[in-house]
């Protein structure tokens, strides 16, 4: 009885898994693929050879934009663990008056969807000269509601005590913060840089607006342009472009999905 | 002797309280601004100060550059609740969100009660399941607009397998915006998976235990205990799932630019379309206070109507 | 040097009443063992946190080494301090942990180390250097604590129930080791507890505190004998003190609790009124042939507990539970009536509108003992 219910159970698991992943591992395999399979709708490559992606880093310069995005998830990965962790240590370890009211201003921006300020923010960066700049895709996704939401739930578990004890030994709020709070609060700082490295990553409306020369372009807006350029011919093209731009992010998933799982759930629940 | 001493009590003490300057009793705030700037900062110039520019550019026509010329009051809204497209985009906008919010939800507590189950290489599993969270949705599109592509695409040549005639999916307008649903509920999976996991595992176990001394079966126990401990959860998750499909763009803007007729213009995609191709800031902005108004409006119905039967511990 | 005196001492929170302590005024000499105690909430650790620079004062001064200190920052003030649940540093080993402290002040590696070495021998730690706190049983954890607190020499150190999360066997014995410590260092102590045997045993002198005010100073056995009203008599001593309303008729020099029970005794000092009137289980006796000073009762026992050679039984006086501890095994069963002796040489009377102490028959004879027993 056990041993069919198990069994059926691995059935079902493997069915779904196979649903879900499909797509994944279709476009793995047509990126393998020469223009003639393409079009006759096969499933499986003939052979495994790498002409497809070597044509997709000939045809844009898909290398220099996947170097862009790399740099931007991770500068913007370290900002945001920066300043976000500087505003929720400030709500959780200072007592100060308006703490209550400033929390709840860094909360409400929650509700404002970025799209709500896009128009401005275009405007604003066009001002300030950053558009196809770094700092364009970067700073202003350094402070985060979400951020400062979640790290602050994981400092307020630090008993008040480690604090306290702190401050008789003579540590200042700095120091407090760089040598207790920091290294405490590993997990959720790795919770939070995965889920920024993996937003900031596949994000796309935002680069679009703000690249307009191919040298500044990131991953996603070149894979865009791939497909702008090659879709009606070189589908095996366009799909080693996919693989190519798909697999950073899915490399950090599987590496960081235990951390991802339990520390967003901590953050969002308790 | 002892008068010497300033403890003894010889020596009436004074009980006046030391002085101290304004500055030092303003220290706290003082640390706590330091610590609160670079937020604050970001947050003005990318937050708050964008949210009343497009209020205010909202009464207003825009020249090229999008600066502001004639304030013309309501007109903007006036205008786009008269013009059929707008109202189109918006429905086009609940549609969307009815197709994939509830869908999305219900799919990935299905799996994440699969992959609770204690069995051997369930990690493998569950890092299948959670692996869409790891696709942008600029591959997830265009892998997606090449399964809808009508002749070499493998969804009609697996119903064309039964039998059943080609379909235009990305083409044909009571088929795109379900086909840009499926491409999203398959997007969303990864992360509501993970959550909802996360939420499962979070449960007491003596619970179950508990329940299942007293004679209680697989669904009693779900729909007794599960259900009700994830609550939260699921509340989470649903409001998440809710402003990202208001927020919706990039599937748009790869898989169907909008069309076919109108049929998918989402809100976000008709604002890019107003602001960045016709340099339309005033309409745009006009559309953008719409929006927040209806993403606003909707979490608030949220959180008075759903909440109600969420149970926090 | 080291002495801590606080003069009119009050705390709000945030400006707003009540007063979590009020105008409290006491002088803990150098190298005392003072020991703060009194039920939880009462504002012990809140006054604790006071003196170490944690928590502002609200309102008075308070000095330390014959210095105003209200506004010298915790570390300025040199005091140690010992946490309740330890607060150990997570991320840091014992080692990094105990000497976290001496690496922010600084002090050299060589001294460090030998502090180090010191305190680890002292209090068996040597063994587990290199292990996190959560790798520690409560009782490691709470030897790292003290370990910590030890090697700043400090020549204030603030304890704050330091063995509530210990079982009762290493409570004992750590109450013995830290006692040990403090002597041999000649720190001045001040622990906060809610256990008043703790109190009783540690202790050079205590404070019994009941919301945020002061109940009575003095050293442990000199309270016990004379509580200075029936707050300090209920909570000091266990079982604890019997109580009930009593009459005395100043004319007849009797004190009526009821028709059937009487003490005849002097109390010159006294008005003919009610009172309450006290008195502790162990002073409740086995009758006594032959003796004609004694109050004898009959009673009817509706509790027992046997602790091993200690007997508890519990009877009613009126409308209180009395409880009396009687030397021995004895096998009585609930129902049993038997007669009991009253020392009245043992009683404490309290004013019935202000519950203070009006007068007290223990002889304060410790000492005479003592001195019988050493000589
Ligand atoms: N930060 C605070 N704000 C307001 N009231 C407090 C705060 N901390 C403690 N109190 C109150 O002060 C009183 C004394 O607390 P505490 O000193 O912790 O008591 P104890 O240590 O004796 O158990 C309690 O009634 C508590 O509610
Ligand atoms: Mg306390």
């Amino acid at each position: 009885m056990m041993a069919i219910k198990r069994g059926s159970l691995y059935v079902v698991l493997i069915l779904i898994a196979l649903l879900l992943f499909f797509p994944i591992i279709y476009a793995f395999l047509v990126s393998f693929m020469s223009t003639k399979e393409v079009l006759m709708g096969h499933l499986i490559p003939k052979s495994f050879s790498l002409t497809n992606y070597i044509d997709a880093f000939q045809a844009l310069p898909l290398l220099h934009s996947l170097i862009n995005s790399m740099l931007v998830s991770i500068i913007t990965t370290i900002g945001q663990i920066i300043v976000c962790s500087l505003a929720a240590y400030a709500f959780v370890f200072i007592e100060f008056r308006g703490r209550q009211f400033l929390f709840f201003l860094f909360v409400s921006t929650m509700m404002i969807p970025w799209e709500a300020s896009i128009i401005p923010n275009f405007v604003t960066v066009q001002k300030l000269g950053w558009i196809n700049h770094y700092a364009a895709l970067t700073i202003p996704f350094f402070a985060t509601a979400f951020g400062t939401f979640l790290l602050r739930q994981h400092f307020k578990t630090i008993p008040k005590e480690l604090h306290e004890a702190s401050r008789m030994a003579g540590l200042g709020h700095l120091t407090f913060f760089l040598k207790v709070v920091m290294p405490v609060s590993k997990t959720s700082l790795v919770t939070l840089g995965i889920y920024c490295f993996l937003t900031t990553w596949n994000s796309y409306l935002w680069p679009l607006l703000v690249t307009t020369d191919e040298r500044s372009r990131t991953a996603q807006i070149g894979l865009r342009q791939l497909h702008a350029q090659e879709n009606v011919t070189q589908w095996g093209v366009v799909m080693a472009g996919v693989v190519i731009v798909a697999i950073p992010t899915l490399l950090v998933l599987f590496l960081g999905q235990k951390h991802l799982q339990k520390g967003l759930m901590d953050g969002a629940v308790k | 002797m002892a008068m010497e001493n300033p403890t003894s009590t010889g020596k009436v003490p004074s009980l006046n309280m030391p002085y101290r300057t304004f500055w030092e009793k303003t220290r706290p705030i003082q640390v706590a601004i330091l610590f609160l700037l670079p937020s604050l900062i970001l947050f003005s110039v990318f937050v708050f100060y964008p949210l009343f520019r497009t209020i205010y550019l909202s009464f207003f026509l825009t020249n090229q550059k999008g600066l502001p010329t004639v304030f013309v009051g309501f007109d903007n809204f006036i205008q786009l609740f008269q013009s059929a497209d707008f109202l189109q985009s918006i429905e086009a906008t609940f549609l969307f969100v009815l197709y994939t919010v509830p869908a999305s939800v219900v799919i990935s507590l299905f799996l994440a009660l699969l992959a609770n189950e204690k069995l051997k290489g369930i990690h493998f599993f569950r890092t299948i399941f959670a692996s869409s969270l790891g696709v942008s949705v600029a591959a997830a599109s265009v892998t997606w607009l090449f399964i809808f592509n009508p002749t070499m695409g493998v969804l009609n040549r697996m119903i064309s397998f039964f039998g059943i005639p080609e379909i235009n999916w990305l083409a044909d307008p009571h088929w795109a915006l379900l086909a840009v649903s499926i491409t999203t509920i398959w997007l969303n999976l990864g992360f509501s998976f993970l959550i909802i996991l996360g939420g499962l595992q979070n449960i007491d176990q003596s619970l179950y235990e508990s329940s299942s001394i007293d004679g209680a079966g697989y669904f009693y126990q779900l729909r007794r205990i599960t259900i009700p401990m994830l609550s939260p959860t699921l509340f989470f998750i649903m409001t998440v799932s809710l402003i990202n499909a208001f927020q919706t763009f990039g599937q748009i803007d790869l898989l169907t630019g909008g069309g076919p007729g109108q049929t998918t213009n989402l809100m976000v995609y008709a604002i890019y379309k107003d602001a960045f191709v016709n340099f339309n800031f005033g309409k745009a902005s006009a559309e953008v206070v719409i929006l927040f108004l209806l993403i606003l409006i909707v979490t608030l119905l949220q959180f008075k109507f759903v909440e109600k039967k969420v149970h926090y511990q | 040097m080291s002495e801590v005196e606080l003069l009119s001492v009050s705390k709000l929170y945030g400006n707003k009443q009540p007063y979590i302590i009020k105008n409290l005024s006491v002088t803990i000499e150098s190298g005392e063992f003072f020991v703060i105690v009194g039920p939880s909430g009462c504002g012990k650790s809140t006054l604790l946190r006071m003196i170490a620079g944690l928590e502002d004062i609200s309102e008075g001064v308070l000095r330390i080494g014959g210095e105003m200190a209200n506004h010298w920052s915790p570390s300025q003030r040199d005091i140690s301090m010992v946490f309740q649940n330890y607060a150990l540093y997570p991320h840091l080993n014992v080692r990094e942990n105990i000497i976290f402290g001496l690496r922010v002040k600084k002090i050299s590696h060589e001294e460090r180390e030998k502090r180090l070495l010191e305190a680890c021998e002292m209090l068996n730690l040597t063994d587990y250097l290199n292990r996190k706190p959560r790798e520690l049983s409560g009782g490691q954890r709470q030897r790292v604590a003290l370990a910590r607190a030890i090697v700043s020499q400090s020549p204030i150190c603030l304890m704050d129930e330091p063995l509530s999360n210990l079982d009762a066997k290493l409570r004992a014995h750590m109450r013995s080791e830290i006692r040990k410590i403090q002597r041999q260092f000649g720190t001045t102590m001040i622990y906060v507890t809610h256990d008043q045997v703790e109190a009783m045993t540690m202790g050079d002198r205590m404070m019994i505190l009941n919301q945020g005010e002061i109940q009575q100073i003095g050293r442990p056995i000199d309270i016990y004998n004379h509580p200075a009203n029936t707050f300090v008599a209920s909570f000091i001593g266990s079982p604890q003190m019997n109580m009930c309303e009593a009459y005395y008729d100043g004319t007849s020099q009797e004190l009526r609790i009821n028709n059937d029970l009487k003490l005849t005794m002097a109390l010159p000092k006294l008005k003919t009124s009610t009172y309450i009137i006290g008195l502790r289980p162990e002073y409740i006796h086995i009758p006594q042939p032959n003796n004609s000073n004694q109050t004898t009762v009959q009673v009817v026992i509706n509790h027992v507990e046997l602790l091993g050679n200690d007997t508890l039984f519990s009877f009613q006086v009126n409308d209180q539970q009395w409880t009396a501890k009687w030397n021995g095994q004895w096998l009585f069963e609930p129902g049993d009536k038997i007669s009991i002796a009253l020392d009245a040489d043992a009683i404490c009377v309290f004013d019935k509108g202000t519950r203070q102490l009006v007068h007290s028959s223990i002889k304060q004879d410790h000492d005479e003992l003592q001195k019988g027993v050493l000589a």
